[in-house]
């Protein structure tokens, strides 16, 4: 295997380790979507985006959206690992008085560039930090990741209209679409197949990609920086639990914490996903 | 009071001096621009100002993001649809953030005349009040409404003014100097106190005038600020009068009254009469005879301060 790509598969089974380290004592929050996005935060994080961990503020940094704030344990353990806050924090997850809430809050946590967590408000939000960067000429490029049960909201329709009248090619979604939500299949629930149809109507540069191939998750990341005039998602196929054998594809660990014995259960296999990745 | 002008003419005015001042303001409207008279600074500074289509929910969001990324919003639209479509927009991408973006919403209160209730916000001001984080700016005329949109880009947070569609009397010169924060005593009496904003400060005056003639003596005070309340000055006006008159162009729930309503029961108690809309909608009509059917003229202030002053032990 390749290099970089192995590099980033470990860096991946560590957010997810992170993610189940974090919840079991949180006793609440939601593995899933975490789980089905960690490939996606890797190389974002990892690769992609252009950031000072010691300066959260620095203005000409790359922004991260987090439009799908459910997903919070898997952007708090990426910003661990970049060294926004101690590790020690993510022991605090959802506790009172600690700075991981339960949906990304910027005012709390270092390193979150928006506070999310009410689905179908995150493009909007990056709609206008694309703006203000196009405005003042920088750079910088911002990232947001969707749900897929999320498209059922209206705002994110009046958004990537928006993304694509204003012409912003300084921003990409990615859609983590891992096929379920909280009541059920998403095509059950409300279906918004087809996507990458719906988004190419709306004027988007659509991509679509395995949401778990960090290969071919850089490849169609560097497509989008070099698409012009245009804004670039990324309809990324994933798996929702990824890499927890009775996570995977099981609809009741959208919103549902595991307990200590579940924890360690997922945690072993991960840590022999580890050995096997060397 | 013979010169005239409706609050958002004075506001679109007021943008076209702080675009030339602050490159950071930029401006976004809903498909209403030339009603909200955002459209001005929108010819005169094209590439700062974003005409979102009919999409309120996304106006609200896009000016988030373009706060956190260091710009100054306005995001004008009709009040009912700034506070009423985009409410949870405004609570969980602007005030829970505690993000720097104006909400300049027109059109406000039955005012708007003719469009009806549909389209006549009267509870927009106990939405925005209930809200963590926002301060509540209500402009009586022109003259304050420029001041309060200097003010609004100077203070660092959410802001939600309410500006209206009527052209109302110009009731401050130059010199006046608003404050966030600060209520203005345009009058001072001795035996009640009207405390009003918006539409209502001219007839309130009107009131005082009318009283003054029987010898009663009224205060009249401009809460142009319904949140952060500015609770000195009310109570100070309240220990100086026997009973209060509130006098809004708003339900009476939620809005001027009740804010007064909380103040001088926790302060210093005594009989008030609130004028507003009495838990109703508007409908269409013309905005005066609207004012008329509603109970919102110098004369329901006029028998409210009656009403009041009997209840005085």
């Amino acid at each position: 295997m390749d290099k970089d790509v192995l590099e980033l598969k470990r860096m991946a089974n560590r957010l997810r380790q992170d993610i189940l380290t974090m919840l079991v004592p949180a006793k609440s929050g939601h593995p899933g979507g975490s789980l089905s996005a960690a490939e996606i935060v890797t190389v974002l994080y990892f690769r992609e985006m252009r950031l000072r961990p010691q300066e959260p503020h620095w203005s000409e940094r790359d922004r991260f959206v987090l439009s799908k704030g459910h997903a919070a344990p898997v952007l708090y353990a990426a910003l661990a690992e970049k060294g926004y806050f101690p590790r020690e924090e993510l022991l605090g997850l959802r506790q009172t008085g600690r700075m991981l809430q339960g949906h990304p809050d910027m005012k709390k946590t270092p390193g979150v560039d928006m506070s999310t967590g009410s689905l179908g408000q995150g493009l909007s939000a990056a709609n206008g930090m694309a703006l203000a960067g196009k405005l003042d000429k920088k750079d910088y490029r911002v990232y947001v990741l969707l749900g897929d049960g999320e498209m059922a909201e209206g705002q994110v329709w009046e958004a990537a209209m928006a993304s694509a009248h204003f012409k912003l090619d300084n921003l990409t979604a990615i859609l983590d679409l891992n096929g379920l939500q909280i009541d059920g299949r998403t095509d059950e629930v409300m279906s918004s197949a087809p996507l990458p149809e719906k988004w190419r109507a709306f004027g988007w540069h659509v991509i679509e990609v395995d949401g778990h191939d960090v290969g071919a998750l850089q490849r169609a990341l560097a497509e989008a920086r070099t698409t012009a005039g245009r804004p670039t998602i990324l309809i990324a196929k994933t798996v929702k639990g990824k890499g927890v054998s009775f996570m995977e594809n099981a609809v009741g660990w959208h919103g549902a914490a595991p307990n200590a014995e579940q924890g360690q259960q997922g945690l072993k296999e991960l840590r022999e996903e580890a050995v096997h990745l060397g | 009071m013979a010169e005239k002008e409706a609050t958002r003419n004075a506001y679109g005015r007021a943008l076209l001096a702080l675009g030339a001042e602050n490159p950071d303001v930029v401006v976004l409207d809903a498909d209403l621009s030339k009603s909200t008279k955002t459209a001005d600074f929108g010819k005169k500074y094209p590439e700062r100002f974003f005409n979102m289509g009919i999409a309120e929910q996304n106006l609200i969001g896009t000016a988030a993001g373009l706060a956190a990324a260091g710009k100054i919003p306005f995001a004008s639209t009709f009040a009912v649809f700034a506070t009423g479509r985009a409410f949870e927009q405004i609570r969980n991408s602007v005030a829970y953030p505690k993000l720097n973006v104006k909400i300049a919403a027109t059109h406000a209160g039955i005012t708007v005349g003719e469009d009806g209730g549909s389209h006549q916000a009267v509870e927009d001001v106990a939405i925005m009040r209930a809200l963590p984080n926002m301060t509540v700016l209500v402009p009586a005329d022109g003259t304050e409404t420029r001041q309060m949109i200097l003010a609004a880009a100077r203070y660092d947070g959410p802001v939600y003014i309410r500006m209206g569609r009527l052209d109302v009397p110009v009731l401050y010169d130059d010199s006046y100097r608003f404050q966030i924060g600060r209520a203005n005593v345009l009058r001072r009496g001795r035996d009640a106190a009207v405390m009003a904003n918006g539409v209502m400060v001219a007839p309130a005056l009107e009131a005082a005038e009318e009283l003054a003639r029987e010898g009663l003596d009224i205060s009249v005070v401009n809460v142009s600020t319904v949140k952060p309340l500015d609770v000195d000055t009310i109570v100070r006006v309240a220990q100086g009068v026997g009973a209060i008159v509130s006098a809004e162009e708003h339900n009476v729930i939620g809005g001027l009254g009740s804010a007064i309503a909380e103040a001088l029961a926790e302060h210093h108690p005594l009989p008030l009469e609130r004028v507003g809309l009495k838990d109703v909608f508007g409908e269409s009509g013309r905005p005066q005879e609207l004012l008329e059917k509603f109970g919102l003229t110098r004369k329901d202030i006029v028998a409210a301060l009656r009403k009041a002053l009997s209840r005085k032990h």
